[in-house]
C-alpha cells in the first residue's frame, strides 16, 4: 500500500529489546486495589457502592455521568474498604477520589453476558456494549470508546485505522498483545468497523514489529481487515501522524478525525471491545510494559487496573540499579512519578525506571537558533520562536505561532542540542492559556449577572416611580372631585 | 521537589559537541593554512584564540555570569576561528586581537551572548578591520615563502615589512587590472591555474583558499546534520548563475563561474559563515532566500563594487534581512493551510 509522507519526527533509541521477548504473564493478584474515579477524559465517575459492600469481579462500582464520562468495575471480588483519596498517577501526586478494594482471594466473576454471534449485534447495541464496559481508549488518550463509535457512527467512517505504531521508546505492551493475541484483536477490529459501518480497515504498524505485523496478518486473512506496515519513527503513533500517513488526509485545526472520515482505535482498545461484546467482560486489567535501565527483569504484565505500581516492579524484581526517574508512559510523552503507591490505571501503558544516563538531562544553555527543533517538529511549528515568545510572557504572540496546534510529542525537546524544555514552556503555556479563559467567562458571567441586577434595579424604580405617579394623580382626581362636588353644593344652596 | 517534564529521554546531543564538530571540519583547511603560509598564519591563528577567550571571560565577569560554563561551550573560540582564517596570514598580532575582542564582545556579548547577536561576529570583525585598516587587511602573500619561526614572530608581532613576498588575490588583481582599463583574458594569465585554486594553493587569507577542504569539511557538516544543504548550496548557485550569464555575454569582462566560486572566501562563507545558525532563517527555505542573496550580493560587490571581495559584506546585508525572511518563510501547520486557516473538514477522498 502506497504511504504519505510525514514531516519531521524523530528516531529516539528504542530500548523495546529490554522487554519485547517476554510473554505476557500475569500479575499475582494484590492485596488491596485503589480505582481513581477518573482514568478517562471527561467527568469523573460516580460511585455506587459504599463502604462495607461486598462486590464481585466485573461488578459496576462507580458510574458514569454526563457526556463525557466512562464507568468502573471492580477489577475482582473483594470488600470496598474506603470511599477517599488517595495519590494520583500524576506528576503532582496530590490526592484524587479513590475507590479502595480489598480482594477477598476468589477474583469470583459477577454473572457475565456471552454472545455467540457478536457479528448479530446492531451497531447501536455494540455501542451501548462498549459504553457499559468502560472501555476508554487504551493507546493513552483515554477518551471513552462508545463515544467515539456514537460520534462517528453519525457522521460516517471511511476509514478505521487501528493504531499498532507503539512508536514510545520501551514500551512493548502493543507489541506484545498483537503476538499473542491477534484473533482477539482482528474480531475487535471487525466488530468496531461493525459498529461504525467503516468502508475500509487499516491496521498500522511500525516495521520494527515483523512477529506482530506477521501473526496480525495471518488472523486478518480473509477479513476486510489490511495490515499495513509503516516505517518505524516517532511519532508515527500519534493520532494525526498515523492518518496522514496511511491516508494522506490531515484532521482540520481545531477538528476530529470524524471530520475527515476517519475514526482511529488502539490495538489493545480493540481487544477490550472484543472481550465485552463476546464475553460480556468490563474492562478490568490491561497490559503493561514494566522496563527501564534500572529494572531487573525488564517484561510485561497483564495487571489489574488499581494495582498499586510497587507491586509490578517487585514483580520485575525489582531494581537492578538506582533509578533516577520514574515514569508513567513512554519516555517521550510520559509522566514522572515519585511514589510508588500509585495505581495502574486504564491509561498506564508502562511503568519505567530510568537510569541517569538513559535519561540524559542536562542544564540549559541559550539557544542558538540551530532549527533542530523545526525540522523535528512533525506538526510543522516553529518551536524555538515559541519558546521565545513563552519566555516574555507574550502567550498570544505563541498562540500565533500555532502553539495550539502543538501535540507536546516532546521531539524538539528530545532533539535540542542548548537541552531546551521546550515541552514544558508549551504545556505550562497553554495551561496559563486555559486559566486565562477560565477567569475570562467568570468575569463575563460576573458582567452579566451584575447588568441583569442593574437592569432589574432601574425597572423596580421605574415602576415604583410610575406607581406613585398613578397614585398622585388618581389623588389629585379625587380632591379636584370633591372640590368640584363642593363648588356644586355651594352653588346649588346659594 | 523537582518533577521533570517529558520528554524522559534525550538524543545525545549539546551545544558543545555541535561546536566541537565544526572545530573539526575546520581543521583541514586550517592545517593547509598553516602549511601554505607557514608560521606567521599559526601566530595569528593562535593569537586570536587567545585574544576571545580572554576577553569573553572578562566581560563575563563584569557580569557576573558563569566564565567557564561560557567558555566551553566552544562558540567564542569557533568565532575566533572562523575570523583568523579570514585574516591575511602575515596580519600583525594586534589585527587577531582587535578583531577576536570586537568580535566577541561588541558582536556577541553586548546583544546579551550566545544566540542573540544580529550580525555574524566574525564577519562583523572582518569589516570593522578592512574599513579601518586597509593596508593591513589586504596585503597578501604568495603562497608557500615558508619564514623560519625567529622570522615568523617577527612577522607577527613587529609587523617587519615583507619584501618580495608580498602578492595580490586573485579578485584584488583583477580588480586593480580592469582599473588599468586591461581586460580578463590578458589579467588572468599566470594568475589564474584552476587546479592550484582548488586545492588552494593561492594568494588569499589564511583559511579560505583550500576550496576542496572546506567543501569536504562542509560536506561533513551536512553528513553529521549540524547544517543542511540549503544556504551553502544556494550561496554557490547565486554566485555561479550570474558569473555563468555574464561571462557567456562578455568573456573579457565577467570572470567565469569557476573564478568566482574558487577565490576569495567564498567556499568558507558557503559552508561556515552563512551556516552559523543564530544569524540565519530557521526554515530551509529561508535558508535557501537567505543563501541564495548572499551569493548574488557577494557577485554584485565583486563585479560592481569598490572592494575586490564580497563576501562579509553580503552576510552582513543578509543577517539584518533574517528577521524578516523568517517572519514571511514560515512551515505550514498542520491541518492549516499556508495562511494559517483551518482546512475544510471533508468526507470525501
Amino acid at each position: 500500500m502506497k504511504l504519505f509522507d510525514l514531516r519531521g519526527g524523530v528516531h529516539p533509541e528504542g530500548r523495546k529489546d529490554l522487554s519485547v521477548g517476554r510473554h505476557i504473564r500475569v500479575l499475582p493478584l494484590p492485596e488491596k486495589l485503589f480505582v481513581p474515579l477518573q482514568q478517562h477524559i471527561g467527568a469523573p465517575a460516580v460511585p455506587v457502592v459504599n463502604i462495607g459492600d461486598h462486590v464481585l469481579k466485573g461488578q459496576l462500582i462507580a458510574t458514569a455521568q454526563g457526556a463525557v464520562s466512562s464507568s468502573i468495575h471492580a477489577p475482582t471480588s473483594g470488600t470496598i474498604v474506603a470511599l477517599g483519596d488517595h495519590v494520583a498517577p500524576h506528576p503532582s501526586g496530590l490526592p484524587v477520589p479513590t475507590i479502595t478494594l480489598e480482594s477477598d482471594g476468589a477474583d469470583k466473576w459477577i454473572a457475565t453476558q456471552t454472545v455467540d454471534d457478536p457479528f448479530a449485534l446492531t451497531p447501536e447495541d455494540i455501542a451501548a456494549r462498549v459504553g457499559a464496559a468502560g472501555i476508554v481508549g487504551l493507546g493513552g488518550a483515554t477518551f471513552p470508546a462508545a463515544l467515539k463509535l456514537n460520534l462517528s457512527r453519525n457522521s460516517g467512517v471511511l476509514t478505521l485505522i487501528i493504531n499498532g505504531g507503539e512508536c514510545e521508546p520501551y514500551l512493548t505492551c502493543d507489541d506484545r498483545i498483537m503476538r499473542e493475541r491477534a484473533a482477539e484483536i482482528i474480531e475487535g477490529i471487525r466488530l468496531i468497523a461493525l459498529a461504525v459501518a467503516a468502508q475500509e480497515v487499516l491496521v498500522g504498524i511500525e516495521d520494527n514489529k515483523p512477529e506482530a505485523i506477521a501473526a496480525m496478518q495471518a488472523a486478518a486473512q480473509g477479513s476486510v481487515v489490511k495490515v499495513v506496515t509503516m516505517p518505524s519513527m516517532y511519532p508515527m503513533g500519534s493520532e494525526k501522524q498515523i492518518i496522514q500517513v496511511l491516508t494522506g488526509k490531515e484532521i482540520p485545526a481545531g477538528g476530529r478525525p470524524a471530520d475527515i472520515g476517519v475514526l482511529v482505535h488502539n490495538v489493545a482498545t480493540a481487544f477490550a471491545v472484543q472481550q465485552a461484546i463476546r464475553y460480556g467482560r468490563p474492562l478490568l486489567s490491561r497490559i503493561v510494559t514494566v522496563s527501564g535501565g534500572a529494572i531487573k527483569t525488564p517484561c510485561n504484565v497483564e495487571t489489574l487496573v488499581g494495582t498499586p505500581v510497587r507491586e509490578l516492579i517487585a514483580f520485575a524484581d525489582g531494581y537492578a540499579q538506582a533509578a533516577t526517574r520514574l515514569v508513567l508512559g513512554g519516555p517521550m510523552m510520559g509522566q514522572e512519578f515519585t511514589d510508588t503507591n500509585v495505581p495502574v490505571v486504564k491509561g498506564t501503558s508502562g511503568v519505567l525506571a530510568l537510569t541517569a544516563a538513559e535519561v540524559g538531562q542536562a542544564e540549559a544553555s541559550p539557544c542558538i537558533r540551530c532549527a533542530t527543533c523545526v525540522r523535528a517538529c512533525p506538526v510543522g511549528l516553529l518551536p524555538l520562536e515559541m519558546a521565545a515568545h513563552i519566555r516574555v510572557s507574550d502567550l498570544s504572540g505563541a498562540v500565533d505561532l500555532g502553539l495550539k496546534d502543538c501535540i507536546a510529542c516532546g521531539s524538539c525537546s528530545y532533539v535540542c542540542p542548548a537541552h531546551i524544555p521546550l515541552v514544558h514552556y508549551f504545556n505550562y503555556a497553554k495551561g496559563d492559556l486555559a486559566a486565562q479563559e477560565r477567569s475570562k467567562l467568570k468575569q463575563e458571567a460576573t458582567k452579566k449577572l451584575a447588568d441583569a441586577r442593574n437592569e432589574r434595579m432601574a425597572r423596580i424604580e421605574r415602576e415604583r416611580a410610575e406607581a406613585a405617579a398613578k397614585r398622585k394623580a388618581a389623588k389629585e382626581a379625587r380632591e379636584r372631585a370633591a372640590k368640584e362636588a363642593a363648588e356644586k353644593a355651594a352653588s346649588e344652596t346659594v | 521537589m523537582n518533577i521533570a517534564h517529558s520528554p524522559h529521554a534525550h538524543a545525545p546531543v549539546s551545544i558543545g559537541k555541535v561546536m566541537a564538530t565544526v572545530l573539526l571540519a575546520l581543521t583541514p583547511a586550517t592545517l593547509f593554512g598553516f602549511w601554505l603560509y607557514g608560521w606567521p598564519a599559526v601566530n595569528l591563528w593562535a593569537v586570536s584564540l587567545i585574544a576571545a577567550i580572554v576577553g569573553e571571560a572578562f566581560v563575563l565577569r563584569l557580569q557576573n555570569r558563569k566564565v567557564r560554563t561560557v567558555i566551553m561551550d566552544g562558540s567564542g573560540i569557533l568565532t575566533a576561528w572562523l575570523l583568523a582564517l579570514s585574516l591575511p596570514p602575515y596580519a600583525p598580532w594586534w589585527i587577531a586581537v582587535l578583531g577576536s575582542l570586537f568580535a566577541v564582545i561588541i558582536g556577541k556579548q553586548v546583544f546579551g551572548g550566545l544566540g542573540q547577536n544580529v550580525f555574524n561576529p566574525a564577519m562583523a570583525a572582518r569589516v570593522m578591520l578592512l574599513i579601518s585598516f586597509p593596508l593591513e587587511m589586504t596585503t597578501w602573500v604568495a603562497p608557500a615563502q615558508a619564514p623560519g619561526l625567529l622570522e615568523s614572530l617577527r612577522i607577527t608581532f613587529l609587523s617587519q615589512p615583507i619584501d618580495g613576498m608580498a602578492s595580490a588575490s586573485l579578485l584584488g588583481h583583477v580588480k586593480t587590472e580592469f582599473t588599468r582599463g586591461i581586460g580578463l583574458d590578458q589579467a588572468l594569465t599566470g594568475y589564474y591555474a584552476p587546479m592550484d585554486m582548488l586545492w588552494g594553493s593561492r594568494a588569499g587569507s589564511l583559511g579560505e583558499t583550500a576550496a576542496v577542504l572546506l567543501l569536504i569539511g562542509g560536506l561533513f557538516l551536512i553528513a553529521r546534520r549540524i547544517i543542511t544543504w540549503h544556504a551553502p548550496f544556494a550561496m554557490l548557485l547565486g554566485v555561479a548563475v550570474p558569473a555563468l550569464l555574464f561571462n557567456a555575454i562578455d568573456a573579457n569582462h565577467y570572470a567565469g563561474p569557476m573564478v568566482h566560486v574558487l577565490s576569495g572566501g567564498l567556499m568558507l562563507g558557503a559552508f561556515f559563515i552563512i551556516t552559523d545558525p543564530v544569524t540565519s532563517p530557521n526554515t530551509a527555505l529561508g535558508q535557501f532566500i537567505f543563501g541564495l542573496s548572499c551569493g548574488l550580493l557577494t557577485w554584485i560587490i565583486r563585479t560592481w563594487g569598490g572592494y575586490p571581495e564580497g563576501v562579509a559584506f553580503a552576510v552582513l546585508l543578509m543577517n539584518a534581512v533574517t528577521p524578516i525572511i523568517d517572519q514571511y518563510v514560515k512551515p505550514r501547520i498542520y491541518g492549516r493551510d499556508r495562511k494559517g486557516v483551518a482546512l475544510p473538514a471533508k468526507k470525501g477522498t
